[in-house]
């Protein structure tokens, strides 16, 4: 057990995964002697070397397209994307080829490559900074989609996502990156695709993931002031769904709100409440309610505090779902 | 259209251009030559030297909290504005997100840039002019658009005619870093394909954050031109008369409809990539210091003092222009207005979709109930 910030954290998993496995490598930009901007991969090029820690020419399509090529081949490329608004030049890359060679290939190929986009707002940064992609990415076929919340997970859902057979967008919240958690290098980790109960309660269900699991058990906390008891389930992975620990946690609670900072329409909160729905019809006492970012393209960062879902917002609609 | 032109039509190489040296002489090239007078010079003194006060007083503002960020053109002030004074309607500028001494030369009030980096409003800017177009941030994206805005200069018939004045091109900058991306490539491929009325404006600043400019290229920049089938030339982006001679020559060419040119401009980024970075990770002091004698402005000052076109008089008045200048960025970026999450929804659409309104209204409902709550 030790205490480190989940950046240290996705170093040390990443630092472990090149160390077990001489297959993996990690490229990206600025990743090498820089350590990456936000110092991910500090250390690794001087422990393993310019051809496992390789620092890319500026080109997403490229770092993605030529990761393929070496997951082909029997690596596991692991790839920055320096920021989640620079993952779109990679779009092509990522769900027309990557996501579905396995398909294409009638299974005989596949592409283990993961890849790490920082995102997320809340950093007071500009334009192209705060994205939350993770829907266009759980919306195609042959992506899995996980992000973590925590140092803990953060260190060994890298490694499950490194050691998995299928293409993963590891999506980091990088408003967490610098907060500090103990995290238990030798337990045996949860299952990557698995959700977990991060607090029970009977009330009402809080999913959320990423950057906004913080935030709601903080809303679980207040609300406990008022006697209201607000169990949270952090998704973990956005693709594949956990739709069992889901389901399970709203048949107890008979209320669910989902919680993100992506735009509303489309997102994770819609396939989830459609799915809720579909599954859990006689046990809801409420519909299901959305605390999302609003429709708009991400604001300036001064007023991105009333944009991201907060603690107000989330208990707000904690209000409205008690109220039916 | 006319067809591509030929590669060959500068006898030039990797040397770059250069018509001042380090120490401030004049030097003479068989191709170029900077037409202005030392008045002329002394007016791009100035605008280097303001240029660069705005840039180190907006990263002050930056280490104060002022500002999230702050992207420094240090070093670079010949490259933008040598580059920057060639310009005049109807040319069509296009910059990457460093641009600031260019914003400059437009006339875009440098206030105006601070809000995008303070966070309280997107990219427009109230000064800016029609042919300005906005900051990018995704590297090397707006070299497409350059190249689409040529073509619209093409059909608008604002190129090859006989009056000179009549004529436009667009002008895109980016990075050493962006060479790499298949936006810029295609821009290349697209450029040469309608001889489209484009200069390339490469500012080889030598690192992308912190990866050198030889991980980008193997060959010189300017060279990759070539293999498109435009010409590329290669300029001292420190010398602002050679950079206003070639870019001159290369927006001149382009607006008589004789095609894209690519200028590499070889110079230094003095200071980091953004304040969020630490160049002292990946490159050494020595190097930095290597180029500082190669500095910009200050061989443009000893040049002029040694003709006596300006002196210490006119230093100091201009030391004090742009200290005013600095308090006056101090001042107007504190004075910012300050952005309201309810006018977001304004500008998503040309309308608003009844859903998206829908939404607006529950957002100032809500934002509402705590003012009453406060009360």
């Amino acid at each position: 057990m030790s205490t480190m910030t989940m950046v240290k954290a996705l170093n040390a998993g990443l630092r472990r995964a090149l160390a077990d496995d001489p297959k993996v490598l990690l490229a990206g930009e600025d990743i090498g002697q820089l350590g990456g901007v936000f110092r991910v991969t500090e250390g690794l090029q001087n422990e393993f070397g310019t051809d496992r820690v390789v620092d890319s020419p500026l080109a997403e399509a490229g770092i993605v397209g030529t990761s393929m090529g070496l997951a082909l081949r029997g690596y596991r490329p692991v790839v920055e994307i320096q920021f989640d608004g620079f993952v779109y030049p990679a779009f092509d890359q990522i769900v027309s080829q990557v996501s579905r060679m396995r398909f294409r290939s009638h299974g005989t190929m596949s592409v283990p490559m993961v890849i790490r986009i920082p995102y997320g707002g809340g950093i007071g940064a500009i334009e192209h900074h705060s994205e939350s992609p993770e829907a266009y990415f759980a919306h195609t076929p042959g992506l899995k989609v996980v992000t973590c919340s925590n140092p803990h997970d953060a260190y060994w859902m890298i490694q499950q996502a490194i050691a998995d057979d299928d293409p993963v967008i590891f999506l980091e919240p990088k408003r967490r990156y610098h907060e500090k958690g103990e995290v238990d290098t030798e337990a045996s980790p949860l299952p990557l695709y698995d959700a977990r109960v991060v607090k029970p309660g009977t009330d009402a269900t809080l999913l959320c993931y990423g950057p906004m699991v913080r935030t709601c058990v903080e809303a679980a906390v207040a609300a406990e002031a008022e006697g209201r008891s607000l169990e949270v389930v952090d998704l973990r992975s956005l693709s594949p769904l956990d739709d069992e620990t889901v389901f399970a946690s709203v048949r107890r609670t008979g209320r669910a709100i989902v919680v993100h900072e992506a735009v509303g329409t489309l997102g994770i909160g819609a396939e989830l409440a459609a799915r809720i729905q579909a599954e859990c019809f006689y046990e809801l006492e409420a519909p299901v309610l959305r605390v999302t970012g609003y429709d708009l393209p991400y604001p300036p960062s001064r007023v991105e505090d009333g944009y991201l879902p907060d603690l107000d917002r989330v208990l707000d609609a904690v209000d409205r779902s008690l109220a039916y | 259209m006319t067809e591509p032109a030929g590669t060959d039509v500068f006898a030039v190489g990797d040397e770059p251009i250069q018509l001042l040296d380090p120490s401030g002489r004049r030097v003479d090239h068989p191709d170029f030559s900077y037409s202005g007078t030392d008045a002329d010079i002394a007016s791009h003194l100035r605008d280097m030297v303001l240029a660069r006060r705005i840039d180190t007083e907006a990263t002050a503002l930056q280490r104060k909290g002022e500002l999230g960020l702050w992207p420094p053109a240090l070093g670079q002030e010949a490259a933008q504005i040598g580059s920057g004074r060639t310009l005049r309607d109807p040319d069509l500028i296009v910059p990457s997100y460093r641009e600031h001494g260019v914003a400059w030369c437009a006339g875009i009030d440098p206030v105006d840039l601070l809000g995008t980096f303070r966070g309280t409003a997107m990219v427009d800017w109230p000064s800016r002019p029609d042919g300005f177009h906005l900051y990018s941030f995704v590297i090397g994206t707006q070299a497409l658009h350059a190249v689409g805005m040529a073509m619209a200069l093409q059909r608008d018939g604002q190129v090859g005619n006989d009056d000179p004045a009549a004529n436009g091109a667009a002008i895109v900058y980016f990075g050493d870093g962006a060479t790499s991306q298949g936006d810029v490539n295609e821009a290349f491929v697209f450029a040469a394909s309608y001889a489209a009325p484009v200069v390339f404006f490469c500012q080889n600043n030598q690192y992308a954050i912190s990866e050198p400019a030889s991980l980008q290229s193997r060959v010189p920049l300017y060279r990759r031109a070539a293999g498109f089938g435009f010409p590329g030339l290669r300029v001292d982006g420190n010398d602002v008369l050679a950079v206003h001679a070639v870019t001159q020559l290369a927006m001149d060419r382009a607006r008589r409809g004789e095609g894209p040119v690519l200028v590499e401009a070889y110079t230094y980024r003095m200071g980091a990539h953004t304040t969020s970075d630490d160049p002292t990770k990946y490159r050494l002091a020595a190097e930095q210091d290597a180029w500082k004698a190669k500095d910009p402005i200050e061989r443009v000052k000893t040049y002029l003092l040694s003709t006596g076109a300006i002196d210490q008089a006119w230093l100091d008045a201009l030391a004090a222009e742009s200290e005013a200048l600095a308090e006056r960025l101090r001042a107007g970026c504190l004075a910012l207005p300050e952005p309201a999450l309810g006018e977001q929804w304004q500008h998503v659409y040309a309308g608003m979709p009844p859903a998206l309104a829908r939404q607006r209204e529950e957002y100032l409902a809500y934002e509402a109930s705590f003012e009453g709550a406060s009360e």
